[in-house]
């Protein structure tokens, strides 16, 4: 334990601000699952698999010279396909089956993508310099990587574009439309299969962008995506599916946890909070229903 | 219940599978001699796994076309069964006592990383099969009166020790105060054992004593309160992702620290992956390519890493370097003893006394090498950056250039 | 019945002897026991409850740790044992030793059973994939956390006593090995005995449909507790025997090993086929098979094939060995089938 936090206000603030630009990214993470969780009911252990494979489609093109953030817009283009193949190859089969069998099949997805990450781009951390510098705030006492606010940054675009496509477009509509209700709209002419297909693409493509985003921000490396897959699991729980405002608000306040747990307990019981936060989450969860059911009875 | 019989016959079916695969390799057949390895291929450790296998690969190569090994009159040859480990204690664990008992194997070279070859030391010592670890630094390895453990490579604990005194005899002998990070694994937090004698020693205060989760990509907490307390070293272990993700932190976050203590820089390829961000962090190397040992196979550490480079395509790193240095000292026991009985070949290992490229070797009781000492680079660049070179610069006798100490703040840079 | 006993008695003899015909491979087998145990006890949760669980690890981490800390705690003190890295070494008399297992081994058995109970109400409140995501996290989360506790060993590890000097070479492996034995009998013989009764049909009832089997008066909470308990008891056991077999206890590489031990329980349940009382068995025994022969030779394919075997089984092959072949061979599970009822079904496939 170290209290050191709450001596230094400096450090509160620096904490807090860290963790919103880091909870902003997992919000976005955590968009792609709600919305396919909501579509289609799929629970994708992979997802933080697909994040770091969009991470090194960023980080080859800072090998390639070009600057890593055109891996924004890059990234999820072939993210897209990515998730489209899975899809067509893996996920339909399990669509219509028992929730668990989805989630095996994505473990059974998550370790082979992370096998072939390993043997396509060896298990050593990289990382895509960005060059940008750092914002400093009195008088250098708290900085803020400007890395960090491009990344929160372009969350922001692609969760309001994202949104807007929602709305607006036929596809958008479609989506929305077999998440409400898949029979009904299958009789009335949409192609379920091809809004499967596209929502599992879209969902990819919003992890490409996120592990562009971490390649800049962090570092990235095959064996590191179950985290993520975690941290969008909770958010998505705790907003409830199809809520983008509760999902960006859960993902900061996840992320402000995270960075207090780091200072409080110690960097090495970060990631175990998070796992223990989510149990108990889900035990909380559990007696609040408990006591709904135990009302209407 | 008809079942029965399907269950009958499956199992008759796994005897007679079992019976079938009996042992089918033995320490030495025809004129090749059989080592054994359990290597990291996959998994968290598997780039320096691989640089582990890469060594011992050049090794055997060389030393099998440079005329073999001579015992009692006759010329045999080196051969490696790898197996994969996972990264994973319990499975390296498994895998040598399968290369033991399953396939025979009387000769073991060690597994990369500490945790891993304590898993594997109690299995070797139990059959009494002499053991050649390079990646093993964890000081307790050599404290459990292992008889037929021997590494060449110096402890772990004295992997950064140095740099605290580097710090106080530039603090004008006065104590310094330590702010630590270090990952949670048996090297790291070995390293970390050094550094709270090294403060002891001198009358130092740690005032930072961070531990690093094993999968650590943002140690922003940390950096933070380093910034807040000001300290006068900042030590950092945690592999390669340690490395670069301090490196990466420190630079963003403007972290200012006289020195900044760090292993694994070069297997991180520190100063390729982060160029003038990464200048002036100090790092502890088992070995460096200038230092000017010779032997007869590889001629000295340049001639080495030029050879190297040409057959792998990179810089080796010293965990490369140290595995190729484990076959000469398995070449030259197999030649005192002139015999394939593990006791003589383990008591002529005992007895060790030689240089190679990689630095001179001779092994204590415990059986880490006491006559090599650790190396500390600094991380150097050019005025504009675009070239960084690793420069030795402690201990004095191989120092090819004068520490920089203490680092220019962030403004300056 | 007469057949049973039989298979029973053939079963045992081969155990028994398996160790002396295949001495080179008393690890390997012993290894297999402590898997068929892992199988046997998800196949309670996973198979008769259906409640999918990667939380057993849990269990079986608290086991190993337990274990080890006891058998050391007996007679040293257990902190300068783990101290930095375990440097100082303390010897056990066999005596000791073997004093010390049997003990841990009943602590590493009846402390993870207490904790099954007492966390049982909350998370076995959950349903469905909540309950799935929960217990993986349950799993995570103990690793991530025993990996920072000093006094067994943080992220040094915990080095467990030795085996002392009795006997020959093959006195450790033949005393794993049977230790390991006598867990797998144990286990089959508790499962085995309580599927034959009413606590069975409770299970199967909660995993058909919960709601039904609440508003038929059944206390499905309590059932679902001792059967997570029963599961508890036998996993804590395997893990204090496998700590002791592999020597040396890793935070989340060997106790916590959820990312394999954690998956492999469930995949063998699946391949053998999940609810049956072979199946496990049947997995287990043919995972490990095809793990021991193939697997060290794909040199880091491995995960690519243990990923794929993943998505084929369980996208091809949900039923696993034993429901392929009661469909293939109804007859011999004892089923009546309508000969020309099955033949128009085939048609209409």
């Amino acid at each position: 334990m170290d209290f050191l936090i709450f001596q230094v206000p400096m450090l509160t603030l620096q904490a807090t601000l860290d963790g919103v630009l880091l909870g902003i990214l997992f919000a976005l993470i955590a968009y792609g699952m709600a919305l396919q969780w909501g579509v289609m009911n799929i629970i994708n252990i992979a997802q933080g698999d697909l994040v770091i494979l969009g991470g090194y489609i960023a980080y080859f093109m800072y090998l390639w010279g070009i600057h890593p953030a055109w891996g924004v817009i890059v990234s999820p283009f072939i993210m897209y396909f990515v998730g489209v193949g899975i899809y067509k190859l893996v996920i339909n089969k399990v669509v219509d089956r028992d929730l668990f069998i989805s989630i095996l099949a994505t473990f059974g997805i998550s370790i082979l993508f992370m096998q072939l990450m390993n043997f396509a781009f060896g298990a050593d951390v990289v990382l895509a310099n960005s060059g940008y510098g750092t914002t400093m705030l009195f008088d250098n006492s708290v900085t803020l990587p400007n890395s960090k606010i491009f990344s929160a940054f372009i969350s922001i675009i692609f969760a309001i574009g994202l949104v807007i496509y929602m709305k607006k477009s036929k596809l958008g509509r479609a989506i929305r439309a077999t998440a409400q209700n898949a029979r009904a709209a299958k009789i009335l002419g949409v192609d379920t299969e091809k809004v499967y297909a596209a929502t599992f693409g879209i969902n990819a493509a919003l992890c490409g962008v996120a592990g562009a985003l971490i390649s800049i921000t962090f570092t990235i490396h095959p064996y590191m995506g179950l985290p993520y897959t975690i941290r969008s699991f909770m958010i998505v729980i705790v907003a409830g599916l199809g809520n983008l405002p509760g999902v960006a608000m859960s993902g900061m306040g996840l992320g402000v946890f995270e960075e207090f747990a780091d200072y409080i307990l110690g960097t090495e019981f970060r990631i175990g909070s998070v796992f223990l936060l989510l149990v108990l989450i889900l035990v909380y969860r559990r007696f609040k229903l408990s006591r709904k059911r135990e009302y209407l009875k | 219940m008809k079942i029965n019989k399907i269950i009958l016959s499956f199992i008759s079916a796994l005897a007679l599978l079992l019976s079938t695969s009996v042992t089918s390799f033995a320490k030495v057949v025809g004129d090749k001699i059989i080592l054994g390895s359990a290597i990291s291929l996959t998994g968290k450790y598997s780039s320096n796994g691989v640089h582990t296998q890469n060594g011992y690969n050049m090794a055997v190569d060389r030393i099998n076309s440079m005329g073999g090994v001579k015992v009692g009159g006759k010329t045999y040859k080196f051969e490696i069964i790898y197996y994969d480990d996972e990264s994973n204690p319990k499975r390296a664990a498994q895998l040598a006592e399968r290369l033991i008992s399953q396939d025979g194997v009387e000769f073991m070279l060690g597994p990369y990383s500490s945790g891993l070859t304590k898993a594997i030391a109690p299995v070797t010592e139990k059959y009494g099969v002499p053991m050649v670890e390079a990646n093993g630094a964890s000081r307790s390895l050599f404290t459990k009166g292992y008889k037929y453990l021997f590494a060449v490579l110096a402890p772990a604990n004295l992997y950064l020790d140095v740099a605290i005194d580097l710090a106080v005899e530039k603090n004008g002998g006065k104590p310094v105060k330590i702010a630590q990070a270090f990952e949670q694994d048996a090297f790291s937090q070995d390293v970390r054992l050094g550094i709270l004698e090294a403060a002891e020693r001198t009358g130092s205060k740690i005032i930072i004593d961070d531990k690093l989760p094993k999968e650590l990509n943002d140690m922003a907490a940390t950096l933070a309160k380093v910034k807040a307390v000001k300290p006068d070293v900042l030590v950092v272990s945690g592999h390669t992702k340690g490395a670069l993700t301090a490196i990466r932190q420190i630079a963003e976050m403007k972290v200012d620290v006289p020195m900044l203590a760090m292993t694994h820089c070069d297997a991180a390829k520190l100063s390729k992956q982060h160029g003038k961000n990464s200048e002036y962090a100090l790092c502890a190397s088992q070995w460096h390519k200038t230092l000017s040992y010779k032997d007869k196979f590889f001629g000295n550490g340049m001639k080495y890493a030029a050879d190297f480079e040409k057959e792998f395509k990179y810089d080796p790193p010293y965990q490369a370097a140290e595995s190729s240095a484990a076959l000469l000292v398995f070449k030259d026991a197999f030649e005192r003893a002139n015999s394939f009985d593990k006791k003589k070949v383990r008591d002529a290992l005992a007895a060790t006394n030689m240089q190679t490229f990689y630095g001179n070797i001779k092994f204590a009781e415990g059986g880490q090498n006491v006559d090599k000492p650790m190396v500390l680079f600094q991380v150097m660049c050019n005025a504009d950056g675009s070239k960084c070179e690793n420069k030795v610069v402690a201990p004095t006798k191989w120092a090819s250039a004068k520490l920089i100490h203490p680092i220019p703040s962030w403004s300056e840079r | 019945m007469n057949k049973n006993i039989i298979l029973y008695a053939a079963i045992l003899i081969f155990g028994l002897a398996a160790p002396f015909i295949f001495p080179a491979f008393k690890v390997q087998l012993s290894i297999l026991c402590v898997l068929i145990v892992l199988a046997l006890t998800w196949n309670i949760q996973g198979g008769e409850m259906g409640y999918n669980t990667f939380g057993n690890i849990l269990f079986y981490g608290l086991g190993m740790y337990l274990c080890a800390s006891v058998q050391v705690g007996m007679f040293f003190p257990l902190a300068e044992w783990t101290e930095s890295g375990g440097e100082k070494t303390f010897v056990h008399t066999p005596e000791q030793f073997f004093q010390g297992m049997a003990m841990g081994l009943v602590v590493a058995a009846v402390v993870p059973t207490i904790v099954a109970g007492l966390i049982g109400y909350s998370i076995l409140g959950l349903r469905g994939h909540y309950f799935a995501i929960c217990t993986l996290g349950l799993g995570v989360a103990a690793g991530e956390i025993s990996g920072g506790i000093e006094i067994i060993g943080a992220g040094q590890g915990f080095t467990t006593p030795p085996f002392p000097d009795v006997g020959s070479l093959e006195a450790r492996g033949e005393f794993f090995y049977f230790l390991s034995f006598m867990a797998v009998v144990l286990t089959f013989i508790t499962v085995k005995s309580i599927y034959s009764t009413r606590f069975k049909l409770i299970l199967n009832a909660i995993r058909d449909n919960e709601d039904k089997a609440e508003a038929m008066g059944i206390q499905t909470m309590k059932y679902k507790i001792i059967g997570w308990m029963i599961s508890a008891f036998f996993c804590g056991l395997a893990g204090g025997i496998m700590g002791g077999l592999v020597g040396y206890i890793d935070s989340t590489d060997v106790a916590f090993d959820g990312r394999e031990m954690g998956v492999f329980m469930v995949l063998m349940a699946i391949l053998g086929g999940k609810g049956t009382l072979w199946g496990p068995v049947i997995g287990a025994t043919v995972f490990h098979i095809f793990k021991e022969g193939f697997w060290t030779f794909f040199l880091g394919w491995q995960y690519v094939a243990l990923g794929v075997l993943i998505v084929v089984i369980v996208i091809y092959f949900p039923e696993g060995i034993m429901g392929w072949l009661r469909e293939k061979y109804p007859e011999r599970f004892g089923e009546v089938v309508d000969e020309a009822d099955r033949k128009a079904q085939v048609e209409l496939k």
